[in-house]
């Protein structure tokens, strides 16, 4: 700790900080740009100077820039100097020379850090009344709106998204009062993590498109915390709501998890909430079209699933709520998995680790800290793309350390980036095919999944002689590489996941428990990724041996009468035969979903359940960590938590008590849930900002008189703009607010300090206790070998595409490509087949387009079933292809964003 | 193979030429990165082609495996690497603070009229491009301007219709 003195103050800092920070984290105002709190300082703007003196006798002191200087003990500062106040408000003249001042029609307008930092430092009447410079802007797909006119030229949105999140298609170009912030051509964003230049840009030039299309100001969206439904990460978000639909998504901050940043699919993926395809009344199947349910029927349907012989499938895209009043309803033993077999299995190889001492499962944030990362076969940007993102991070402990010994600070971005070079901290990839991270890889191996698999029992047992042996010769080189780095780490980390079966997972659990025994018993980090938001919270609830092919076959056999289908697409599961045959022998079939799906074309009774924003809802992620997500707003029409409808509990609260105390493995679930504190006075947390218009007047053109506004009895929050606001209590935050400052960039008087945990916050509560020793994986027996015209199988996904619901949203849905099959130039030739071909696979004979990729291994065949309906689990280790006589549609594979997709010689 | 995305376009890259390549090639080992040689090869092309096409652009990023924005953006910084199809013979006219004391605005007039155009443009028959610089760093015999590798120094009107006369017979 240091003690500096700002404007005669003395307050206690962290030498290690900059000034800027410091001030920052001491609650004080000081205008900047160009420094973002995840990307340290680079001094291009000059919008931070502050004075700073020699000693007490310096009265002159001189001008410097705050996010430049360390906050050593002693110094001596003032932010209130009127040379520093009127070099700030110059600054800020000339950055704005061509600024449009177009307030009135700019998105940012109400949440901008430029309205912001223009009125805190006094430059409040425009002298300039020349010509200004014009831009000319682009088309940036359908995320991103660009308006380069309003760019101040600060670089964050270049320092984002080259230097952080590893983009190539976004640089400054040209010079002086010119430089132009965009592609090198019109096209599409390539990033997967694009949408964060919406709210890294301190001004109007990135905007999202999307909710271009509807737009409200920040002030008049109704909004809570959420979390994103988009995959196992469990981002925490703020979705905002206008005239009863869903307008966009922004990021909340969670210091754990999240941070700053999003993915575009946990931003632009929320549309479905608002599409035709929602199922929003209870019907009945009669002769084939649907008839409205009436209250007493829907309650004899109830009774009538509540018999013995009623079988329930979860929902690993439902909350831990819903699925665990369906296990109430049925009974546990007729609770079953409602995920794919192979995912049953993989589910309990990650089970049973998350309880084993020798194991810890990293934070997004902790991810950041690894300083050598092994990656088994899992494509983490189009799984869990947020870990990606953090993984990026993690090779730069390398540069942070060369920094320290040169004695610079980590905050000086630019310095520590030019002393690194390309010195980075090991990250090592083995995988089926080439990955959105190889870029940054140190090895990059490309192998069949069986051979990843030897592969990774290979360098398991390189660590540690007890590890059982497996070799692959080939790579005995790399192996040992690998094997050395992660020895030599001081905070390795290993990452794997389901996405093809467990004995990737069992394999990456070898290599951390050599690890573990080598490295005097400290829990290493293992990551294991699931495709969903509550995979987690399913898994912990089904039993072991209740998978869904044994639901299926008591459905087909007869053994159970009754089915209740909990948000769940089945065929997107199972084999379309085995799911046909088990609801068509079955008597009667519940389901219970948000949007229409092949599995409710069967059913016989469907209750229509809320979307994610539509509902309180605890789910847990891939560390095992529960969070709680608030409801946002109503659902116009009938549709109610699936909870709502099976069970009889009066709150949520009343169900995550008795999952509590019920279902193992809950046990601190209650912790999410908000204490009584936030009601002072009796007062609830308004959803509404307290300038949120037009409330009188929002559905005059239906009714003149002013309605009662909703009452929402069960939650903390309310449906209005009265009670004591969130800015209280930040851990029910949804979108941070303090005078003067309207933008995101709030964020800092939340935190106990920059980049800190939120003050009273809350960053959910880890489930997972330690209680086990386990011991080594067996290697497994050699895997079938292709023969003839066969080629190994890897199930491959896409950020834009594979998850269900975000699959139907609009924007997403340009993203998209159809189905296809990734095979190297040879095994294309070989087959006949050229790039954009369409060819079946089998054994389904399904359609798929052809993409012939560089980068594939030869022998392997990439699968991504996209919304094809296909699903992954007709397929078994080996796949056949044959070509087709059909056209490929017109979407095809031409937005697919891959750097080794064959292209014809230059 | 790269290891990340050089470009997503409808546009083909040009190949470069044997030569070309050659002198990259001989960039490459003054260099311990290829980023670096992007300056460089831009000249290099410009020099061979006379300006650097969006084709060539693209050619010269997947010979270095670098982003082609990151090129664009090394590309575009520099006035002298021409994005755009310019003429034989390009004229750098210099119109900085000494040159304007010693009345290069009439001499700028007198080209302009001759030649037909205006700063940023090409006559039509291909002859001249004309592009302004901020000094040529001889300021004591100003007002100066280049064509092509050539030095025109003390420039007055009549100067300037002698000098454009021997350019175009000089290419008959
Ligand atoms: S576009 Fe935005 S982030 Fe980029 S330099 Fe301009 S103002 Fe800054
Ligand atoms: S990484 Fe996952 S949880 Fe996070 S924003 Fe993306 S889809 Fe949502
Ligand atoms: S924020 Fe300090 S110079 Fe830009």
């Amino acid at each position: 700790m240091a003690k500096i003195v700002i404007d005669g103050v003395e307050y206690e800092v962290n030498p290690d900080n900059n000034l800027l920070q410091e001030c920052l984290s001491q609650g004080l105002d000081l205008p900047y740009f160009c420094w973002h709190p995840s990307m340290g300082s680079v001094g291009a703007c000059r919008q931070c100077a502050v004075k700073q003196y020699r000693d007490e006798d310096d009265k002159e002191g001189m001008l410097v820039m705050a996010c430049m200087t360390p906050a050593s003990d002693g110094a001596i500062i003032s932010l209130e100097d009127e040379q520093a106040k009127s070099f700030r408000s110059d600054v800020i003249e000339s950055l704005m020379i061509s600024h449009p001042h177009d307030c009135p029609v700019c998105e940012e307008g109400g949440e901008c850090h430029l309205q912001d930092m223009t009125q805190m430092s006094g430059h409040n009447y425009r002298r300039y009344d020349k010509k200004k410079r014009t831009h000319r802007n682009q088309y940036l797909g359908p995320f991103i709106n660009h308006e380069m006119n309003r760019c101040i030229t600060c670089y964050r949105c270049v320092r984002y998204y080259d230097d952080y999140a590893g983009g190539t298609d976004l640089s400054a170009q040209a010079s002086h009062h010119h430089v132009y912030f965009g592609r090198h051509e019109e096209g599409v964003l390539e990033s997967e993590f694009s949408g964060n230049l919406v709210e890294v840009c301190p001004t109007g030039v990135f905007t999202d498109k999307a909710f271009s299309q509807h737009y409200s100001r920040k002030w008049d969206l109704q909004t809570a915390p959420s979390v994103c439904v988009g995959c196992s990460v469990g981002c925490n978000t703020a979705p905002g709501e206008r005239y009863g639909t869903l307008r966009r998504i922004v990021n909340r901050y969670n210091s754990e998890v999240n941070g700053y940043f999003l993915c575009d699919r946990g931003r632009f993926g929320f549309d479905y909430v608002n599409s035709r395809e929602r199922l929003l009344e209870p019907v009945k199947r009669v002769d084939n079209t649907g008839e409205l349910l009436a209250d007493d029927e829907i309650k004899a349907v109830i009774k009538e699933f509540s018999r013995e012989g009623t079988i329930g499938i979860g929902s690993p895209r439902a909350s831990n709520e819903s699925n665990f009043a369906l296990k109430t309803m049925v009974g546990d033993e007729n609770f079953f998995a409602g995920y794919s077999d192979s995912e049953s299995e993989s589910m309990a190889a990650v089970l049973t680790l998350a309880s084993d001492k020798a194991f810890h499962s990293p934070s997004v944030r902790k991810i950041e800290e690894a300083d050598a990362v092994l990656i088994l076969g899992e494509d983490v940007t189009n799984v869990a793309p947020r870990i990606a993102l953090a993984l990026r991070q993690s090779v730069r402990n390398k540069a942070m350390d060369l920094a320290s010994e040169s004695r610079i600070p980590q905050w000086q971005d630019a310095a520590v980036r030019e002393l690194a070079q390309h010195e980075r901290s090991p990250l090592s990839i083995l995988s089926p095919a080439v990955s959105r991270l190889d870029d940054i890889a140190a090895d990059r191996v490309i192998e069949s999944l069986p051979a990843l698999v030897a592969m990774g029992h290979q360098i398991a047992n390189k660590i540690s002689g007890s590890a059982p042996a497996a070799t692959s010769p080939e790579h005995d080189a790399v192996a040992e590489k690998i094997a050395a780095q992660l020895k030599g780490a001081k905070r390795p980390l290993i990452v794997a996941g389901s996405s093809n079966g467990s004995e990737l997972i069992k394999a990456a659990a070898n290599i951390a428990r050599a690890l573990h025994e080598d490295g005097e018993d400290a829990a290493i980090d293992l990551c294991l990724l699931v495709p969903e938001v509550n995979s987690i919270g399913m898994g912990l609830m089904a039993a072991e041996e209740n998978s869904l092919g044994v639901a299926l076959d008591k459905l087909s056999s007869g053994a159970a009468k009754r089915v209740i289908v909990l948000e769940n697409d089945l065929y997107r599961r199972a084999a379309k035969s085995q799911v046909d045959s088990a609801l068509d022998k079955a008597e009667k079939v519940l389901v219970l979903d948000q949007v229409t799906t092949a599995t409710t074309a069967k059913a016989d009774v469907i209750l229509p359940v809320t979307a994610f924003s539509e509902h309180e809802a605890t789910y847990i992620n891939y560390e095992g960590r529960a969070q709680l997500s608030f409801q946002v707003h109503q659902c116009q029409k009938m549709a109610q938590p699936a909870w709502r409808w099976i069970s009889d509990a009066a709150h949520i609260d009343d169900l995550v008590e008795r999952c509590c105390s019920e279902a193992p493995g809950f046990a601190k679930l209650r912790d999410v849930l908000p204490g009584e504190n936030p009601f002072i006075a009796g007062m609830k947390v308004p959803r509404q900002s307290h300038r949120y218009s037009g409330r009188t007047a929002m559905i005059a053109n239906v009714n003149v008189h002013e309605p009662k506004q909703m009452e929402d009895k069960e939650s903390i929050m309310s449906f209005s703009m009265e009670g004591i606001s969130a800015q209280k209590d930040p851990s029910i935050m949804a979108s941070p607010w303090a005078p003067k400052w309207n933008s995101n960039q709030s964020i800092s008087k939340f935190q106990d300090e920059v980049n800190g945990e939120l003050k009273q916050g809350h960053v959910g509560s880890l489930l997972f206790e330690k209680t086990a020793s386990g011991s080594y994986f067996d290697v497994p027996a050699v895997a079938a070998q292709p023969s003839g015209k066969q080629l190994h199988l890897a199930l491959s996904y896409q950020i834009f595409g594979s998850d269900e619901l975000s699959a139907r949203a609009e924007p997403i849905r340009e993203r998209m490509t159809d189905a296809y099959v990734g095979i190297c130039p040879e095994d294309a030739q070989s087959r006949g087949l050229a790039q954009g071909d369409v060819a079946t696979i089998t054994p389904t004979g399904a359609p798929v387009v052809v993409c012939i990729r560089t980068g594939v291994k030869p022998g392997t065949a990439l699968l991504y079933c996209g919304d094809a309906n296909i699903s992954p689990a007709e397929f078994t280790g080996l796949l056949e292809i044959e070509k087709s006589a059909a056209q490929a549609t017109s979407r095809g594979i031409s937005s697919l964003i891959v750097s080794d997709f064959q292209e014809e010689e230059i | 193979m790269s290891q990340r995305v050089i470009a997503s376009t409808a546009k083909k890259a040009r190949k470069l030429s044997a030569e070309e390549i050659a002198e990259i090639e001989h960039e490459m080992t003054l260099y311990p990165d290829k980023k670096a040689v992007g300056l460089e090869a831009l000249k290099i092309v410009q020099k061979s082609q006379g300006w650097v096409s969006d084709e060539s652009l693209l050619g010269i990023a997947k010979y270095l495996d670098i982003p082609v924005a990151d090129l664009e953006g090394v590309a575009t910084f520099f006035n002298l690497v021409y994005r755009e199809p310019v003429g034989k013979n390009v004229i750098l006219f210099c119109d900085s603070v000494s040159c304007w004391i010693m009345g290069c605005e009439s001499v700028k007039g007198h080209i302009k009229q001759q030649l037909d155009i205006d700063y940023g443009q090409t006559t039509e028959d291909g002859d001249f491009t004309l592009i302004p610089v901020p000094c040529l760093g001889d300021c004591d015999r100003a007002p100066v301007m280049m064509v092509g590798p050539d030095l025109h120094r003390n420039l007055t009107p009549e100067k300037i219709d002698s000098i454009i006369s021997d350019y175009k017979n000089k290419q008959g």
